[in-house]
C-alpha cells in the first residue's frame, strides 16, 4: 500500500521533472558545471597543458598587479558615467514621448535601441570611423565650431570618455522601452489629480510619477551596472585597451590572459573578481533602493 | 489633452479663456521638447546613415574632407570586392547558428517554462531560483572553462561548440516561465478531463496559448546569438568558419582604412537584425518588457 502510494506521488510528479529536463541538462553541462570549474581553475596555474595548484596566488598576482588595477577602475568609471547617465536621459525622453501619439513613440522606441539590435562590431567600426583623428566626420564637425583636431581615442584625456559616449548609445534603448512601458500603465487619473491641485510638472514627476516607476529604474540601473560591467567588444574594437591602458577593462584583461597569454587560471580570478563585484553591487543596490519603494 | 484641461478649469471654474492661453503654452513647450527628443534620436541614427551611405563611396571619398555626405557617385566596388572575401559563406554560417540557436533554446525554454509554471515537484522553487541567480552573473567568467571544455572535446572551430552552450544559458526559461504563469490553470485541468495526455495538453493546448512568448524569447535569442561577439571571437579561428560580425571584425585589420568596403561589410551584418526588429517592434517591446522582474 505504501509503496503504491509512492509510486502514485511519483508518477504524478514525474511529468514536471521530464518537461524540465531538456534544458536542465544544457544547463548543467554548459553554465552550473563552468561556474564550479571557474572557481577551481582560479586557483591552479593551467596553460592549457600544465595544471599546478596555486591556492589564492593568482588573486594575489592581480592584486599587485598594476594593469589589473588600472583595468578595474577604468571599468568602475565606465559604470560610474554610465548608470546614472543613462538612467536620466532615458527617464527624460521617455517622459516626453510617453503620453504622445504611437507614431512618437514608436519612433522614439526604434530610433534609440536600433544601436542594440545591429552587431556591436558594426557600431563600434562605424563609430571607429567617426572618431579617427584626420578622416572622422567628429573632427570636421567640431572643426566648424573652431575646435581643434582631437584624437578621440588615442588621447589618454578623452579615450575612456569616447568608449563611454559609444557604451551609452548601446545602453540607452533598453531603458527607454521600459520607461516608456512604465509610463503608460500609470492611471492618468493619477496625473489628472496632480493637474488639478496646481501641481508643477517637478511636484508632479518627483512626488507622483517618480514613485510609480521605482521598481522600473531599480532594474534599469541593475541591469545597465550589470552590463557596463561587461564591456569588451567596443574595447577590443577600437582601443585595444590603449593608450597605455587608460581604456582596457576587466573583460578585456581576462580576453587578453586567457586567450593571448594562455593563462587560463589567471583569467579565471579575474571572472571570480569581477563577478563578485556584480553580485554585491547588485545586492546592494537591490536592498538600497527596494527599501524605500514600499510606503 | 486639450479635452482634458478644458474639463479641468470647467470644475474649478477658472475662465476659459486664461486656461486657454495656459494650454497652448504647454502645448508649444511640448512640442519643442519632442522636436528635441526627435532631432536626438536623429543623432543616433547618424552612425547608421554614414555606414550605409559609405558602403557606395569609393576609398578616396570615403576619407575626403570635408566628406560627401551623400555619396556624388556611387559604386558598386565595395559590395563585389565584399563577394570575395567571402562575406556570403559567413552571411550563412551566422544564420545558420543563430537559427539552430534559436530553435533549441525556444523547445528547451517552452519545455522548461511550462513545468517550472504549471507542474508541482519537489524542488522546483529552488531550481527556479538558481537560474535567476545565475543570470546576474556575468557570462564571461563561464567562458574560461568552456573554452578549455569545448577544446577537450575537440569542438573548437566548430558550429556545435557555438551553439551548444548558448542553448544552456537560462533567460529563456525565466521568460517563458513568466509568459506560461498567466495562462489560467483551469485550462489545463479540462484538457485532462477531457482525456489529453500530458504531451496532447502541452502541445495542443499550451503551445499554442504561449505563441507570442515564444515569438518573443525567438526574437531575442537570435539577436543575441547573432552578435555573441565574444564567444564567437575565441571559439572560432578558421576563415570559412567565421560569422559575419566576426568576420567584418576580421577585415577591420586587414583593409584599415578602406572604409568604404567595411562599411559595406559592416551594412550586411547588420541588415538581418535591423529587419527583424523593424518588423516585429512589438515582440521586443513585449520581451524587454515581460523578462523585467517585477520590482
Amino acid at each position: 500500500m505504501q509503496s503504491q502510494n509512492g509510486m502514485l506521488k511519483f508518477k504524478k510528479v514525474l511529468p514536471g521533472y521530464l518537461f524540465l529536463l531538456p534544458a536542465m541538462l544544457f544547463f548543467l553541462a554548459f553554465v552550473l558545471y563552468p561556474i564550479f570549474d571557474a572557481v577551481i581553475l582560479s586557483m591552479y596555474k593551467y596553460n592549457g597543458v600544465t595544471k599546478t595548484f596555486t591556492g589564492i596566488s593568482n588573486y594575489v598576482t592581480l592584486i599587485k598587479d598594476d594593469v589589473f588595477r588600472r583595468s578595474l577602475s577604468n571599468t568602475v568609471l565606465m559604470v560610474l558615467i554610465n548608470v546614472p547617465v543613462t538612467l536620466v536621459v532615458s527617464l527624460i525622453i521617455s517622459l516626453i514621448v510617453f503620453n504622445k501619439n504611437e507614431f512618437i513613440r514608436s519612433f522614439t522606441r526604434a530610433a534609440f535601441y536600433l544601436p542594440a539590435v545591429s552587431s556591436i562590431v558594426t557600431i563600434s567600426i562605424v563609430w571607429k570611423w567617426i572618431y579617427n583623428p584626420m578622416f572622422g566626420i567628429l573632427n570636421y564637425i567640431v572643426g566648424i565650431f573652431g575646435i581643434e583636431p582631437v584624437n578621440w581615442l588615442g588621447d589618454k584625456n578623452f579615450a575612456l570618455l569616447s568608449l563611454s559616449a559609444v557604451l551609452f548609445t548601446l545602453s540607452v534603448g533598453q531603458p527607454i522601452i521600459l520607461y516608456i512601458a512604465a509610463l503608460g500603465n500609470i492611471p492618468s487619473t493619477y496625473i489628472e489629480a496632480a493637474d488639478i491641485d496646481g501641481a508643477s510638472a517637478w511636484v508632479r514627476i518627483t512626488r507622483i510619477i517618480w514613485p510609480l516607476i521605482k521598481p522600473t529604474s531599480l532594474y534599469i540601473i541593475v541591469i545597465t551596472t550589470i552590463n557596463s560591467f561587461q564591456t569588451f567588444a567596443i574595447v577590443q574594437l577600437l582601443t585595444s585597451g590603449g593608450p597605455s591602458y587608460r581604456t582596457s577593462t576587466i573583460v578585456f584583461q581576462l580576453y587578453q590572459s586567457a586567450f593571448w597569454n594562455d593563462e587560463y587560471g589567471l583569467a579565471s580570478a579575474m571572472g571570480m573578481i569581477l563577478s563578485l563585484i556584480v553580485v554585491i553591487i547588485s545586492v546592494v543596490q537591490y536592498k538600497f533602493l527596494s527599501n524605500d519603494v514600499e510606503y | 489633452m486639450k479635452g482634458n484641461s478644458v474639463n479641468i478649469a470647467f470644475r474649478n471654474n477658472i475662465p476659459a479663456r486664461n486656461n486657454i492661453s495656459a494650454n497652448s503654452k504647454k502645448i508649444f513647450i511640448d512640442s519643442v521638447l519632442v522636436g528635441v527628443v526627435l532631432l536626438f534620436a536623429l543623432m543616433f541614427l547618424f552612425p547608421f546613415y554614414w555606414m550605409v551611405t559609405g558602403a557606395f563611396k569609393i576609398q578616396m571619398v570615403a576619407i575626403s574632407i570635408p566628406p560627401e555626405w551623400f555619396p556624388k557617385a556611387p559604386t558598386l566596388d565595395n559590395i563585389k570586392l565584399l563577394a570575395k572575401v567571402p562575406s556570403g559563406r559567413w552571411f550563412l554560417n551566422s544564420l545558420f547558428i543563430s537559427g539552430a540557436t534559436t530553435l533549441l533554446v525556444c523547445i528547451t525554454s517552452a519545455m522548461a517554462g511550462y513545468s517550472l509554471s504549471k507542474k508541482e515537484f519537489p524542488g522546483r522553487n529552488i531550481i527556479f531560483w538558481m537560474f535567476v541567480a545565475v543570470m546576474t552573473l556575468p557570462k564571461q567568467v563561464i567562458l574560461v572553462p568552456l573554452f578549455v571544455m569545448m577544446r577537450k572535446m575537440q569542438l573548437f572551430d566548430s558550429f556545435t561548440g557555438l551553439i551548444l552552450p548558448a542553448v544552456g544559458w537560462p533567460f529563456g526559461i525565466f521568460l517563458m516561465k513568466q509568459f506560461t504563469q498567466t495562462l489560467p490553470s483551469e485550462l489545463l485541468q479540462a484538457a485532462k478531463i477531457d482525456g489529453c495526455n500530458e504531451l496532447q495538453t502541452f502541445f495542443k493546448i499550451v503551445l499554442p496559448l504561449v505563441k507570442p512568448g515564444i515569438g518573443a524569447l525567438a526574437i531575442f535569442t537570435f539577436m543575441s546569438s547573432w552578435n555573441d561577439y565574444f564567444w564567437q571571437l575565441i571559439m572560432i579561428k578558421s576563415t570559412p568558419m567565421k560569422t559575419i560580425p566576426l568576420g567584418i571584425a576580421g577585415m577591420q585589420e586587414e583593409y584599415s582604412t578602406n572604409y568604404g568596403l567595411i562599411m559595406a561589410g559592416s551594412t550586411l551584418a547588420s541588415i538581418p537584425m535591423i529587419a527583424v526588429f523593424l518588423s516585429f517592434q512589438k515582440y521586443f517591446t513585449r520581451g524587454i518588457t515581460m523578462g523585467a522582474v517585477k520590482g
